[in-house]
C-alpha cells in the first residue's frame, strides 16, 4: 500500500492576541478529525514537537510590527507553499494598527517608562505589505468554520466557499430589524464583509467592522448615513478605526467622514 | 567551561518569550525571562476613545481571556460614574466569567500543562494513546465556549458587555438549554480533580506572597478587595501604591513588585490559598476528599487549584442560570461626568487591574492596565533562581523541560507571538 501523504500545516503567530489560533483550538468537534487529515507540523501554541519545513500550508496570525517580524515573514513565505493570512491583524494590521494614525514616540512613552528599550516599527502592517499572500481570511477573530472550509477546500483543490456579501445579508437572514434604520444606531454592517453572523446587530448594537471592508462597498454613498447616526462626536470615525481601521477602504472612509465633519 | 543548551521553543503558552540562565562555577549568576512579544500600545491608543468603545478594544489584548479585559474595563468606568451593578447584571457577568474560566482552565489543564506531566509533547499526541481523555476535555472546553457564545454572541471577543450592563439580555431558555451539558461538565470536572492528584508533579516548594481579589461572601472573580498573604487587604483604589511596575531592558512587558520590592504570585494558586473558605460546598468537599486543601505551595500544582476552580465554575454556572430572570432594563442610564475609576477582576490566570480617567463627555484621558502575567514575571524569575541549581545537575532535555514546565505552569498569557524560547545555560 502506498502511504497517504498528509499535507503539512504550520501555524505562526505575529503581533496579535492569540485569538485566531485559539479559534483553531476551539474546533472542539472537528480538531481530532482535522489532525487525521493534515499533519500539524508547526503550531507552538498547541504542540512542542516541531517538524522541519517546507510546509504545504502556512496559516499566519498577526500583523507585522517589528523589524524582526519583517525578516520572519519572509522566511515563512519561503517555507510555505501556500500562505494564508489568518484574521484581521494579518489581513489589515489589526487593532494595533491604530498606532498608524498617531505618533509612535509619544505612544511608547505613554506605556513604557524606558522607551529606549522598545523596538517597534511606527506602523503595524498586513502581511501583504511584505510578502505575497495567497489567501486572506478576515475576522477578529476568524470564524472557525471558515478555517475548516478553507482547509477542506485547499485539500480538495477547490475554491473555498466564503461569503462575498455584507453583514446586512446575514442580519436579514437572522430576521433582525435594521438597527440603523429603526433605531438610528451607527452600524458598519452595510460596508463590512459577512462572516460573523451579524452578532452585533443581533445584540441591538452597531457593527464595528471586525471582518473588514466588503470588497467594492459603496463607501461614498454610505458616509452621509453614518454621519447622520452619530450619537457623539467622532463616533463614525472611531467605529471605522476600531479593528480594521488600517484596511484601505475603511481608511478612506474615515478620511471622507472627517472631511465631511470639517465642512 | 561554557555549557550551552538551546531549545527551539517554549511551546503551549500564549505568547512569545525566552529564558536565559547562566552559571559561574556551576552556580547560577544570571536568570532572565525575556518577553519578545511586540508591544501593542493599548493604553496609548485608548486615549481619546469614547468609554463604550473601550471594552471592544481591550478584549483584543487577549484572545484567551477577552472577558476579563471587558469586565475590568466596564467595572472601572462604572466606578468612575458611580453606577452600581444591578443584581441581574452582576449575575450574568459572573456567568460570562464562568464560561471564560472553564474554557481557559480546561485548555490549560489538558492541552498546555498535562502533556508535561504525562510525557507527551501535546494533547494531539496524548489523544493517540488516550483519546477518551482528550475528547472529554474538548467537550468540557466547548461548554465554556457555549456559555460565552450564548451570552456574548461568540466565544472569542464576545460583543454583548457594555458600561452599564448589556446591549441585550440573552434569552432565559437559551441559557437553560445549556444546563444538562453543564451538569455533565461538572461530573467531568470532579473526575479531572481525581485524575490531577495522581500526576507526578516535580518537587518545588516556594514561600510565595499570594495576591488575589477577595470577597467575604463568594470566591472572588468580579469584585472585591485585594488581599495579600503577607500584607493584608487593600481596596482596588490603592492597588497602584502597593504594587509597582518596573521596566526591564530584556522585556517588552513590565515586571511587577510589591512596594517592599518583593515579587508576588497571582493566579489560581494564589486564589486557592487565599480564598478557599469562599469556595462552594462541592468544590471544598472534593478538595477534602482528595486531600489537597490549602496550603499548596508547589507552582506545578497550580493545575490542581485550576481543576478545583473548574468544579467551582461549572457548579456556579448551574446556580447562576437557575437564578437568571432579567426583569430589569438591560442597561442603566449613564449620567456622564468627568472622573476616574479603578477596578480589578480575576482573569483565569490572575488579577487584572484597569484604571481610567474620563472627561465630562465620556472620552478617555488616561488608561492604565496591569495584566496578570506581567505581575507574575518577577515571580517566575525568582522561581527559576530556586530551580536553576537543580536544572544544572539534570540531563539537557530534562533540564529544559523542567524550566519550560515551570513557566507553563503559570499559564502565562504573553498574549502575542509564541516564537522561540532559547534556554541558554552558560558556565563561565
Amino acid at each position: 500500500m502506498t502511504p497517504i501523504h498528509k499535507p503539512s500545516v504550520a501555524v505562526y503567530k505575529f503581533s496579535s492576541c492569540d485569538g485566531c489560533q485559539l479559534s483553531i483550538l476551539n474546533l472542539e468537534d472537528e480538531l481530532l478529525e482535522l489532525t487525521d487529515m493534515i499533519e500539524i507540523a508547526f503550531f507552538l501554541e498547541a504542540r512542542r514537537r516541531v517538524l522541519p519545513g517546507p510546509y504545504d500550508i502556512g496559516l499566519v496570525e498577526g500583523s507585522v510590527s517589528t523589524e524582526e517580524e519583517i525578516h520572519k515573514i519572509k522566511e515563512v513565505r519561503q517555507d510555505c507553499q501556500l500562505l494564508i493570512a489568518l484574521g484581521t491583524c494579518a489581513t489589515a494590521g489589526g487593532v494595533q494598527a491604530l498606532r498608524n494614525f498617531a505618533d509612535l514616540e509619544s505612544f511608547t512613552q505613554k506605556v513604557y517608562p524606558h522607551p529606549e528599550y522598545i523596538h517597534a516599527l511606527p506602523t503595524s502592517a498586513p502581511l501583504s505589505d511584505h510578502v505575497q499572500v495567497d489567501i486572506e481570511l478576515w475576522g477578529c477573530p476568524v470564524n472557525k468554520y471558515q478555517v475548516v472550509e478553507l482547509i477542506t477546500a485547499v485539500l480538495h483543490k477547490r475554491r473555498p466557499n466564503l461569503p462575498l456579501s455584507s453583514v446586512c445579508l446575514e442580519c436579514k437572514r437572522r430576521g433582525n430589524i435594521c438597527t440603523m434604520v429603526a433605531n438610528g444606531t451607527a452600524c458598519l454592517g452595510p460596508i463590512t464583509r459577512a462572516g460573523c453572523g451579524a452578532i452585533c446587530p443581533s445584540m441591538n448594537r452597531g457593527c464595528y467592522g471586525c471582518f473588514g471592508p466588503l470588497p467594492n462597498a459603496e463607501i461614498e454613498a454610505f458616509i452621509p448615513h453614518l454621519k447622520a447616526s452619530e450619537r457623539y462626536p467622532g463616533e463614525g470615525t472611531n467605529l471605522l478605526r476600531t479593528i480594521s481601521g488600517n484596511a484601505p477602504d475603511f481608511k478612506e472612509a474615515a478620511e471622507l467622514l472627517m472631511r465631511a465633519e470639517d465642512s | 567551561m561554557v555549557k550551552t543548551i538551546e531549545v527551539p521553543a517554549l511551546a503551549r503558552v500564549e505568547g512569545e518569550g525566552g529564558l536565559y540562565i547562566s552559571y559561574e562555577d556551576g552556580k547560577p549568576n544570571e536568570i532572565k525571562v525575556n518577553i519578545y512579544e511586540p508591544p501593542r500600545f493599548f493604553e496609548a491608543f485608548l486615549e481619546g476613545r469614547y468609554l463604550q468603545e473601550v471594552p471592544d478594544i481591550t478584549a483584543r489584548i487577549c484572545g484567551i481571556c477577552p472577558v476579563a479585559y471587558q469586565m475590568s474595563a466596564v467595572r472601572a468606568f462604572e466606578k468612575a460614574l458611580d453606577i452600581e451593578m444591578t443584581a441581574q447584571t452582576r449575575l450574568l457577568r459572573n456567568l460570562l466569567y464562568c464560561g471564560e474560566w472553564i474554557e481557559s482552565h480546561v485548555l490549560h489543564i489538558y492541552m498546555l500543562q498535562a502533556p508535561d506531566l504525562t510525557g507527551h509533547e501535546s494533547a494531539i499526541s496524548l489523544a493517540e494513546v488516550a483519546p477518551e481523555r482528550v475528547t472529554t476535555a474538548l467537550r468540557m472546553k466547548k461548554i465554556g465556549n457555549q456559555i460565552l457564545k450564548a451570552i456574548g454572541g461568540r466565544s472569542v471577543h464576545p460583543v454583548n458587555a457594555c458600561v452599564g450592563g448589556w446591549y441585550r439580555w440573552p434569552e432565559v431558555k437559551e441559557l437553560h438549554a445549556l444546563v444538562p451539558e453543564i451538569e455533565w461538565g461538572l461530573e467531568q470536572a470532579i473526575e479531572t480533580v481525581h485524575w490531577a492528584v495522581t500526576l507526578p508533579y516535580p518537587e518545588l516548594e516556594v514561600d510565595y506572597e499570594y495576591v488575589a481579589l477577595h470577597h467575604p461572601a463568594e470566591y472572588a472573580v468580579l469584585e472585591g478587595d485585594i488581599l495579600s498573604s503577607h500584607t493584608g487587604m487593600i481596596t482596588e483604589e490603592d492597588f497602584e501604591t502597593h504594587y509597582l511596575e518596573k521596566h526591564m531592558e530584556h522585556s517588552n512587558a513590565l515586571h511587577s513588585y510589591t512596594n517592599e520590592n518583593q515579587p508576588y504570585f497571582v493566579g489560581p494558586l494564589a486564589r486557592y490559598n487565599l480564598n478557599f473558605e469562599q469556595l462552594g460546598a462541592l468544590a471544598k468537599r472534593i478538595a477534602a476528599e482528595v486531600g489537597v486543601e490549602p496550603p499548596l505551595h508547589n507552582p506545578y500544582k497550580g493545575l490542581i487549584a485550576r481543576a478545583i476552580e473548574t468544579i467551582e465554575s461549572f457548579d456556579r454556572a448551574i446556580r447562576l442560570i437557575e437564578d437568571y430572570n432579567p426583569a430589569e432594563p438591560n442597561t442603566q442610564p449613564i449620567k456622564m461626568r468627568a472622573g476616574e475609576g479603578a477596578a480589578a477582576t480575576e482573569a483565569p490566570r490572575g488579577l487584572l487591574y484597569h484604571r481610567y480617567r474620563i472627561n465630562e463627555s465620556g472620552f478617555v484621558e488616561n488608561a492604565r492596565i496591569v495584566p496578570p502575567t506581567a505581575q507574575n514575571l518577577a515571580r517566575m524569575e525568582a522561581d527559576l533562581w530556586q530551580l536553576a541549581p537543580i536544572v544544572y545537575e539534570l540531563p539537557h532535555e530534562e533540564a529544559t523541560l523542567t524550566c519550560e514546565h515551570l513557566l507553563r505552569a503559570y499559564d502565562p498569557c504573553i498574549s502575542c507571538a509564541t516564537h522561540f524560547l532559547t534556554l541558554t545555560i552558560e558556565d563561565k
